[in-house]
């Protein structure tokens, strides 16, 4: 078993409504060193082992399901265990 | 001339784009989500509201639903299609039409009687308007927010794909006041406003909205 961690943020192009709320509501308790906010989201995939195959497919997941390339950019990467055996992955 | 509703989980105004059909003189026949079949239909409407529970982003999910393959397949071998509010978020998602729906600029969800002008009367869903119609028809959206990259904006406007756009008031913050537009074919057509809302004086903003679906009955007789 492994952890495989999806994030998706809007590109940095769009504009974020909700991370310019976020933002909004940050002096009225007064943080005023925050000068942007954008909102993405996490996704934790669970897999069944950690392989090439498998990471490939995290890829195809993340751009076909999970992000919208049109508007959002993705980044995937491995959360690890420390008795995590990496061996025979790329 | 069959034109099929589909209903996905959420979807809210199947009912009225039924009655939209049936006024329109078409026979609406209700399709649902989870079937491979459009059941002999000569044309197909995506129904706005919230299929899915609008998880993930709008649209996302429903793109991947049984039906919608078939949609997806019939779309591309030119079958007419309008998609109208979380319809046309699903149109989007599908790669049908291309840009995409955000959240509205100014974080609140938007209910009003809506002008619009619509540009272009080649389609199956507008041929019964007159060029530059100026029509009033119901909005209401929390994601309306029509996006793409200035690139695909000059290709739709030098295109003429522009089919319709706001006017007097950008109720969500749409890249040059988008409201809808349609595919390089001119047979599928994404809408954010709901014309299906306008199309009886008892209630709704008057009729004009009546017109995209003869418009889809008219071509229909005509194929």
């Amino acid at each position: 078993m492994a952890r495989v961690v999806v994030d998706v943020m809007l590109k940095p192009e769009i504009l974020d409504p909700q991370g310019k709320a976020v933002h909004g509501a940050l002096p009225r308790l007064g943080f005023e060193g925050v000068t942007d906010v954008r909102q993405g989201k996490r996704f934790e995939l669970e897999v069944d082992e950690l392989t090439d195959e498998r990471l490939s497919e995290v890829h195809e997941i993340a751009e076909k399901l999970l992000s919208n390339p049109v508007i959002e950019d993705y980044n995937v990467y491995v959360e690890l265990d420390e008795d995590d055996d990496l061996e025979g992955l790329a | 001339m069959k034109i099929g509703v589909v209903t996905f989980p959420g979807s809210l105004d199947d009912i009225d784009a039924v009655r939209a059909v049936g006024f329109a003189g078409g026979e609406a026949v209700p399709l649902w989500h989870d079937e491979h079949d459009l059941r002999g239909v000569d044309a197909v409407v995506l129904p706005g509201g919230f299929s899915y529970g609008d998880y993930l982003r709008c649209g996302a999910i429903s793109r991947f639903s049984p039906v919608m393959t078939e949609v997806v397949e019939a779309a591309r071998a030119g079958m007419p299609v309008l998609g109208i509010c979380n319809g046309f978020q699903i149109l989007c998602e599908s790669h049908l039409l291309p840009g995409a729906l955000l959240r509205n600029d100014q974080r609140k969800f938007v209910c009003r009687d809506q002008r619009l002008r619509i540009e272009n009367t080649s389609t199956p869903w507008t041929s019964d308007y007159e060029q530059d119609a100026e029509i009033t028809v119901v909005l209401k959206n929390g994601e309306g927010k029509y996006v793409a990259d200035e690139a695909t904006l000059d290709m739709l406007e030098g295109e003429g794909r522009v089919v319709a756009r706001y006017l007097e008031v950008n109720p969500n913050g749409s890249l040059r006041d988008i409201a809808g537009i349609t595919n390089e074919r001119g047979n599928v057509v994404g809408l954010m406003p709901h014309p299906e809302h306008a199309v009886e004086d008892l209630c709704g903003p008057g009729t004009d909205g009546l017109a995209f679906f003869t418009s889809a009955v008219s071509a229909l007789l005509r194929a």
